[in-house]
């Protein structure tokens, strides 16, 4: 507990000293010690102090640059030619540009879920008080913030506290923003190290966003049956009048819902989202559906059932209003980052307001109140949503064909893909009649809409590719948990230990956005596979709606058949972005609950636990934004690898590891003080994978770590070799690094691995206990 | 044909790929190179061309020009099933990576690869891997095959059509003395 900018002033005290006349005494920050556990070497670490941790990582993962752009065109002395590592007029040179642009993507991230959250916290301080207390899930979750607890050194207890948290914060991502200007960082790797600082920093802010929303709002607080909720276009009621909300920031999205239930009108209208507002607001309220991930956009609006759009913050086209007014619905901004030229209304009557956009005055409207928002949005939508009724523009298939006909097959619509989809044949046979291959499009279209803004005839090609898919799409009827938030202590301390000692293979997490390369599919079919080989799987964010988005042959989601508990088997939808802190939290609170480690201010040595003890894995398999990237950089701090499908590729620098250089992969045994191979586990930090297939044999390896005991290491590999074989039709070549003593092998496969070895000239060798932190030797005197 | 990039957003910097019309040009390259490599991503498989896979175009070349493979993703596979051999297996990112170092042994434990070939990977990842190449690996020539125009490689097949790509490959396969 904090209490920032103490103002003390006296007017005359009189004491044994003598008279003090006008004393005023400002404190910046006091610190409310009654926290027992010791505060560990680094509370609020500055953008150097982890420093020394940042290099150990990077000496093991080091960036492979693949520049996105030879050129740099930041300043007045550009462009410049950096390519061949050639240095610009600046004077810095490609390896480190490219790091400078990975670290402005972690600023940008980590400055969205910052403010995000700051947006939040103001909010309901203002609402509800600064000593309103914070509560993610009562006596089960008894550490309430393990990655604000780590980073700062404090345990929030009230809004307030988290007001003080986002100062630091803020201070944070204005240093590390400064870096990236011309004449500051030269080096490559100190701009590596602040891209760490930066995912540290984003994973605190969206820890506080939560908390926050959870706290006031009554969220599911660590709730493994939180409810099972609506998911897919299907699941909206074509009936109804619906109002559409998109983003982030959910207070507005509460507005709405709240005035339905204020006036009893609920069931009579639908409230539907995209993206992680949709998250949220099925957290506040059950009977609020999902339509899907962010890239549903433009095929929804375009569908004509929204009657009207609500966007807050994030992630929302920046032409959301063009595609409102082409299907006649109105469109209510309620962000200040998010204005789109709109006029402020928020001070306006609300009758005026529903006139002026029922009536068509206005394409829409700025309302930076969210009160306001949610009885502005809900009549609008009753009263416009019998004159649109349900207008749409996607066109009718005798309509689709006749300009399909007149398609003169110039290739532009492919060569703008993302996919590199074969529209120009799929248009050749939608002429003759045949949708199928614009069906099949539809299925892996991430619905960016680059095809038809291409197109030199101006054809509709994304309604085209709609329409085709429309059968289908209206069938999308899913059940998906509802974001259950924070991992309970009681959990934690079921599966530490057999996910330290790797008898729980692994936890795997899917988050990110819907940048996929075949379709959202591929993320469940990953989960399915880890799921059903008992790993712990966790979501969030568009890949958890992703993941709800199939059926097995009894009808089933696959959050209808796992679990919603943190355990082997079991699939837990954290929630929204802002949720991932859960999921982090989760491999901290190992360490502190399991393990019993300080976490107070005591970052480098729990990461270290984390990386050489915790078999997690992220997988951001559609990963797009800048978010995405704050958010992983916040898990490679922690050491916990993190895979991106191919598109993740453009983010211009992987963190990888060679595990044929057997020099990067020695640890200390803390027992002793020897410096032993570990093996290569992770093998790496930050991966780009090619197919699913790749993904997944990866996912397996990257969960091993060098503290697997014998029985844990048998688990992983036999994982990890079953994947293989049925991928890759082989076994893996690199087995022996993975296998530390014969009792490291699966039964089942001992002849076949030992006769590997033996080519291999293998040698038994000790498991040490792992740590990279000389300090945390146990037995000084045998340190080398 | 053309020289622009396929992708169309994804122009070059200051320095493009040659465009690689003539099957000579792999054989002029291959000729002065002492130890190339031949880097098959996974669509090998899902591409045809007019009847004939892709994969069995780089088997045919790999044979004819006695070029080592190095399978990505799950592509290994598909060789193993036509029962080619001797073919090794990487991901692709470990390979660009090990690429870019001068000191590493090769798949073969016979040094560093002067002269690497891409064919059958998404446009975009080899786009960027290329680029990774162009900059930091060195004395390394890069050619790709694929017939979509990669502006970050030393040479590149321009944009044709599979017909054309077809054609180019049946020349090469004879060229190099392949059936």
């Amino acid at each position: 507990m904090t209490r920032k900018n103490v103002d003390l002033k006296i007017k005359e005290l009189k004491s044994n000293l003598g008279i003090m006349k006008d004393l005023r005494l400002s404190v910046g920050k006091v610190i409310d010690d009654s926290w027992e556990e010791t505060i560990g070497p680094t509370p609020y670490p500055s953008i150097t102090d982890l420093r020394n941790w940042d290099m150990k990582i990077l000496q093991k993962y080091k960036p492979f640059y693949m520049p996105f752009c030879d050129l740099c065109c930041l300043c007045t002395y550009g462009k410049c030619d950096l390519s061949n590592n050639k240095r610009g007029a600046c004077g810095l040179n490609m390896e480190a540009q490219q790091s400078r642009i990975v670290l402005l993507a972690a600023c940008i991230g980590a400055a969205t879920h910052t403010a995000h959250a700051r947006h939040l916290v103001d909010e309901l301080i203002e609402k509800f008080g600064r000593n309103y207390p914070l509560d993610v899930g009562g006596t089960n979750v008894e550490v309430e913030a393990p990655v604000t607890r780590l980073v700062t050194g404090i345990r929030p207890k009230t809004l307030g506290d988290l007001d003080t948290i986002l100062d630091y914060l803020e201070t944070q991502i204005n240093h590390l923003l400064s870096a990236t200007h011309t004449g500051q960082e030269g080096n490559n790797l100190d701009f590596e190290s602040k891209v760490l600082q930066a995912g540290m920093v984003d994973q605190v802010g969206m820890e506080i966003a939560d908390m926050a929303q959870v706290s006031c709002f009554g969220f599911p607080k660590a709730d493994p049956n939180a409810p099972l909720v609506d998911l897919g276009f299907g699941a909206v009621d074509p009936t109804k009048p619906t109002i559409m909300v998109v983003g982030h920031n959910v207070p507005p999205a509460i507005g709405i819902m709240d005035y339905l239930n204020e006036k009893g009108l609920y069931g009579k209208i639908d409230v539907c989202g995209l993206c992680c507002t949709a998250h949220d607001i099925t957290r506040y309220s059950s009977k609020a559906k999902i339509v899907g991930p962010i890239s549903w956009q433009l095929r929804f609006i375009r569908s004509g059932l929204p009657d009207i759009l609500v966007v807050d913050e994030q992630c929302i086209r920046a032409d959301s209003l063009e595609e409102a007014k082409k299907i006649k619905a109105p469109l209510i901004a309620s962000s200040s980052k998010n204005c789109l030229g709109l006029e402020d209304r928020t001070k306006d009557p609300v009758d005026e307001i529903v006139n002026d956009l029922v009536s068509g005055q206005v394409d829409g409207v700025l309302i930076l109140d969210p009160e306001k928002v949610g009885e502005v949005a809900v009549r609008t939508a009753m009263e416009v949503a019998p004159k649109r009724k349900k207008f749409k523009i996607i066109p009718e298939i005798k309509d689709l064909i006749e300009i399909a006909k007149k398609c003169n097959l110039c290739n532009e619509c492919r060569r703008a893909c993302p996919n590199d989809q074969e529209i120009p044949k799929a248009m050749v046979s939608a002429g003759k009649g045949d949708l199928t291959k614009l069906e099949k499009i539809y299925e892996e279209c991430i619905g960016c809409g680059r095809c038809e803004y291409v197109c030199p005839n101006e054809f509709p090609i994304h309604s085209f590719i709609v329409k085709a898919g429309e059968k289908k799409m209206k069938q999308e009827q899913y059940k998906i948990r509802a974001g259950r938030g924070a991992i309970q202590d009681v959990e934690i301390r079921r599966v530490g230990q057999p996910i330290i000692f790797g008898e729980i293979p692994g936890v795997v997490a899917f988050v990110g956005c819907a940048n996929y390369p075949k379709g959202g599919e591929e993320v469940a079919e990953m989960i399915e596979e880890f799921a059903k080989r008992r790993f712990i799987v966790v979501t969030s964010g568009c890949a958890a709606m992703s993941a709800g988005m199939v059926k097995d042959e009894d009808g089933k989601s696959p959050y209808e058949k796992y679990p919603g508990n943190f355990d082997a088997g079991g699939l837990v939808n954290v929630g929204s972005c802002v949720s991932n802190p859960h999921i982090a939290g989760a491999a901290i609170k190992i360490a502190s609950i399991f393990a019993k480690r300080n976490l107070r201010g005591n970052y480098e040595e729990i990461a270290d636990y984390v990386h050489n003890r915790v078999g997690a894995v992220g997988i951001a398999w559609g990963a797009m934004s800048q978010k995405a990237a704050s958010i992983a950089s916040g898990f490679w701090r922690l050491g916990i690898p993190v895979i991106v499908g191919p598109h993740g590729s453009k983010y211009r620098r992987m963190l990888l590891g060679r595990k044929d250089r057997k020099e990067d992969w020695y640890v200390y045994d803390s027992r002793t003080g020897e410096r032993v191979y570990g093996g290569p586990a992770p093998e790496h930090l930050f991966y780009a994978a090619e197919t699913k297939e790749e993904a997944m044999v990866m996912i397996a390896k990257l969960c091993m770590r060098p503290n697997d005991n014998t029985k844990g290491r048998a688990i992983k590999l036999s994982h990890y070799i079953d994947l293989h074989k049925r991928f890759y039709g082989t076994m893996p070549d690199d087995i022996h690094l993975f296998v530390r003593r014969l009792s490291d092998i699966p039964i089942t496969m001992k002849d076949e691995i030992v006769r590997i070895l033996d080519e291999k000239g293998w040698k038994e060798r000790i498991i040490p206990d792992p740590t990279l932190l000389p300090r945390m030797v146990r037995k000084k005197a045998n340190k080398k | 044909m053309s020289d622009a990039p396929w992708q169309k957003a994804e122009v070059a910097g200051t320095k493009r790929a040659l465009p690689l019309v003539k099957p000579e040009v792999v054989l002029a390259m291959l000729k002065r190179s002492k130890h190339p490599i031949l880097v098959v991503g996974h669509k090998i498989v899902e591409i045809d061309l007019d009847g004939k896979k892709l994969i069995d175009f780089v088997i045919d070349i790999a044979k004819a020009g006695e070029i080592p493979i190095v399978a990505t993703a799950h592509s290994v596979k598909e060789f193993l099933n036509r029962e080619f051999q001797s073919v090794a297996s990487m991901p692709v990112m470990d390979v660009a990576n090990r690429l870019t170092d001068p000191e590493w042994k090769g798949l073969d434990g016979k040094g560093t690869y002067d002269l690497a070939f891409f064919i059958g990977l998404p446009y975009y990842m080899e786009w960027l891997i290329l680029s990774g190449l162009k900059n930091f690996s060195g004395n390394l020539q890069t050619i790709s095959l694929d017939g979509f125009y990669q502006p970050n490689a030393t040479w590149s097949i321009p944009n044709i059509s599979s017909k054309e790509l077809r054609e180019f490959f049946e020349a090469l396969i004879l060229k190099l003395g392949g059936q």
